[in-house]
């Protein structure tokens, strides 16, 4: 592993086998994220985007869900490498939530209805660092300041059912960064939430990062979300990563027939000012039960033929830290 | 877009509250979901209402359909005041006026196959008797379906494909209006443009007035006419959308527009962040109920509710500072 990354996923798939078949959620998954550094990964509902987190995590419902192949290599805070793919139960346990933390979508769901916020931080920092409940509470106290709730002190024994959703995303973060992780998994952090708000929780978010130095792995399905937030982007499809590159390359050179009809389908400034319509993807994702052969974009393809469904693309180099899943990434 | 008409408006609210009481006691507290709306939707153009959560832009949507009863107020559809007519007298009316949800998947009776869903849309108004299958079937095809899937239940299809059986069924009673609750937002990018270009034809081909609630700020500008912007049960500012786009003059509207994630690394980010979140609308604020969380907010805005103020063609703000912060 480059010294400069701290979690890297090669060749991941994770399949969930049941009654209807092999649903391949996540059929190769490819990236890489540095440190104190955004990665954005962008797809729509079933590209596996959730699931890659999840496998990362060690979090799959078991045993429907499984890791078939590939690793995800993360460094921990003393330097060590582990394959948290086939690490053990122990380790998964001391690196998930205080080396790798996540933060969900909906947070009412993720945080206990019975405990005061203050109690769930304080826990957490228990359960991972030790020392007194006294110091736990202090540093749930001083980590609700940092994520800018207001009367902090007040609130640290409020239940999560008397808080707005943009105060309870806010109590997610400060429980996820109460251990002082250098990877926030960040699951559609803002998806339920308000615009104006949304724009508070993702302000909120780069100047923690800036002050904290971490690495966070931004899943969304809102490409506006990814340009405000994101430095590099992995765009999934179907299960796979199909396009990588720095965000600007992303939108000003989308390569991928797939990112680019994503990009075309958005009612941009530019587009009305064209006066032209939107330029919609025919078709439907495919299911995961049944992808189709070769590139799973290709039936939706303009661009494709009987070469793209022989075999499944590789991820080709496009420009220096630029890669696109697609046989004709030349010709494009 | 369509060329602005001056004629009457097709519908015009005026004043319209919808507030809910929390408990059966009489001085049970309310919720004032919708506190004192008016606007109008002109002929053949579609009106986008805008706002969060808790804006009452859904409630009011369904309270000028009459799916929800309105506490006051006037909802003048095709110069009659619907408001107030029993449900016998609705009915007639009801035919002329449809919506499309914004859940495809818990808007349709799962056990009912698609020609069924159609068809009873049909039977309620007595439509199409003696051409009842080619009705379904050129419905069908009309809202881009295969006319052979109308034996299909709705789970056979995809999200996509379920709000075009949606709009459908909205369709066969040959409305000219439609409510379309947030109709794409639970679809994913790529389908959702294409039930946007499928309800943009069809309001050109079929003439259709439609009022478009939804909170996503760039498909309104991409397809509305005029747009309506709401807060805690009370518009903030409305106009014509790409006016309001580019000279917004209620400091909600610019808050809420700087807001809004754009598509591009390289665009200029100039935002308003506003402080906390939307109030209860249990316990609204005094006066102008943006004023907790307004930039510009003085003493005077918690004492009066301001009043539209036109500030152009059609455009109309409720500020009491709106000439003041023309160029803030």
């Amino acid at each position: 592993m480059n010294p400069n990354v701290v979690l890297s996923v090669q060749g991941l798939k994770t399949w969930f086998h049941s009654r209807d078949g092999v649903a391949k959620s996540v059929d190769g998954v490819t990236f890489e994220l540095a440190k104190g550094e955004t990665l954005a990964i962008v797809g729509e509902s079933g590209s596996g985007k959730s699931v890659t987190s999840l496998s990362i995590m060690g979090l799959l419902p078991k045993p429907a869900g499984r890791i078939e192949a590939g690793s995800i290599h993360f460094r921990d805070r003393a330097g060590i490498e582990h394959d948290l793919a086939h690490a053990s139960a122990a380790t998964l346990r001391r690196i998930r939530g205080a080396e790798i933390a996540m933060i969900f979508q909906e947070p009412m769901t993720s945080l206990n209805p019975l405990y005061t916020v203050g109690d769930q931080i304080a826990e957490a920092v228990l359960q991972h660092e030790g020392g007194s409940r006294a110091a736990a509470m202090a540093r749930a106290r001083e980590m609700l300041e940092r994520v800018e709730i207001p009367a902090a002190a007040k609130r640290i024994g409020e239940y999560p059912h008397q808080m707005s959703g943009g105060m309870r995303q806010r109590v997610m973060i400060a429980l996820a960064l109460a251990c002082n992780p250098s990877v926030l998994i960040a699951d559609e952090p803002t998806t339920a939430l308000d615009v104006t708000v949304q724009a508070q929780i993702l302000d909120l978010l780069r100047r923690l990062q800036e002050e904290l130095h971490m690495s966070i792995l931004f899943i969304t399905h809102n490409l506006g979300v990814v340009a405000e937030i994101a430095h590099r982007v992995a765009v999934m499809y179907a299960g796979r990563v199909v396009e990588d590159a720095d965000v600007y390359d992303l939108f000003e050179r989308p390569t991928h027939p797939y990112t680019r009809g994503l990009l075309s389908c958005l009612p941009t400034d530019a587009l009305l000012a064209s006066g032209e319509r939107l330029r919609a993807i025919p078709g439907n994702v495919p299911s995961v039960l049944a992808l189709p052969a070769g590139c799973t974009f290709a039936p939706r393809c303009p661009l494709a033929d009987a070469d793209c469904t022989r075999a499944v693309p590789e991820l080709l180099p496009v420009r220096p830290q630029h890669r696109a899943r697609c046989i004709k990434v030349a010709t494009i | 877009m369509t060329a602005y008409s001056s004629a009457e408006p097709l519908l015009s609210v005026r004043d319209l509250r919808v507030h809910f009481p929390t408990a059966s006691r009489r001085d049970a507290p309310v919720v004032r979901a919708v506190d004192g709306v008016s606007f109008d939707v002109p002929r053949n153009t579609i009106v986008g209402l805008v706002g969060e959560s808790g804006s009452g832009k859904t409630t009011t949507g369904r309270a000028l359909l009459r799916l929800l009863a309105a506490t006051s107020g006037q909802i003048q559809f095709d110069g009659t005041d619907i408001s107030k007519l029993d449900e016998k007298r609705m009915l007639p009316w009801r035919r002329r006026m449809q919506i499309v949800f914004q859940d495809p998947y818990a808007s349709l009776n799962p056990r009912m196959t698609v020609a069924e869903i159609i068809g009873e849309a049909l039977d309620t108004h007595g439509l199409a008797r003696d051409r009842r299958e080619a009705r379904i079937s050129e419905l069908l095809t009309r809202v881009g379906l295969n006319a052979d899937h109308r034996k299909r239940y709705p789970h056979e299809f995809s999200g996509g494909q379920r709000q075009r059986i949606g709009i459908a069924r909205a369709l066969a009673v040959e409305p000219d209006f439609i409510v379309a609750d947030e109709p794409v937002s639970a679809l994913d990018v790529s389908v959702q443009a294409q039930v946007l270009n499928l309800l943009q034809d069809l309001q050109r081909d079929l003439g259709l007035t439609m009022l478009f609630v939804a909170h996503d700020l760039a498909v309104v500008n991409y397809l509305c006419d005029e747009v309506v912007v709401l807060y805690l049960g009370r518009v903030m500012e409305r106009g014509p959308t790409r006016e309001v786009y580019a000279r917004p003059r209620h400091p909600y509207t610019r808050a809420l527009l700087s807001a809004a994630p754009v598509p591009d690394p390289r665009a200029a980010r100039k935002r308003i962040l506003l402080k906390g979140d939307i109030p209860s609308p249990m316990n609204p604020p005094s006066g102008c109920v943006f004023r907790t969380r307004c930039p510009h907010a003085l003493p005077v805005c918690a004492e009066q509710v301001p009043e539209a103020t036109l500030v152009g063609t059609n455009h109309h703000v409720a500020c009491v500072r709106v000439d003041e912060l023309q160029n803030a």
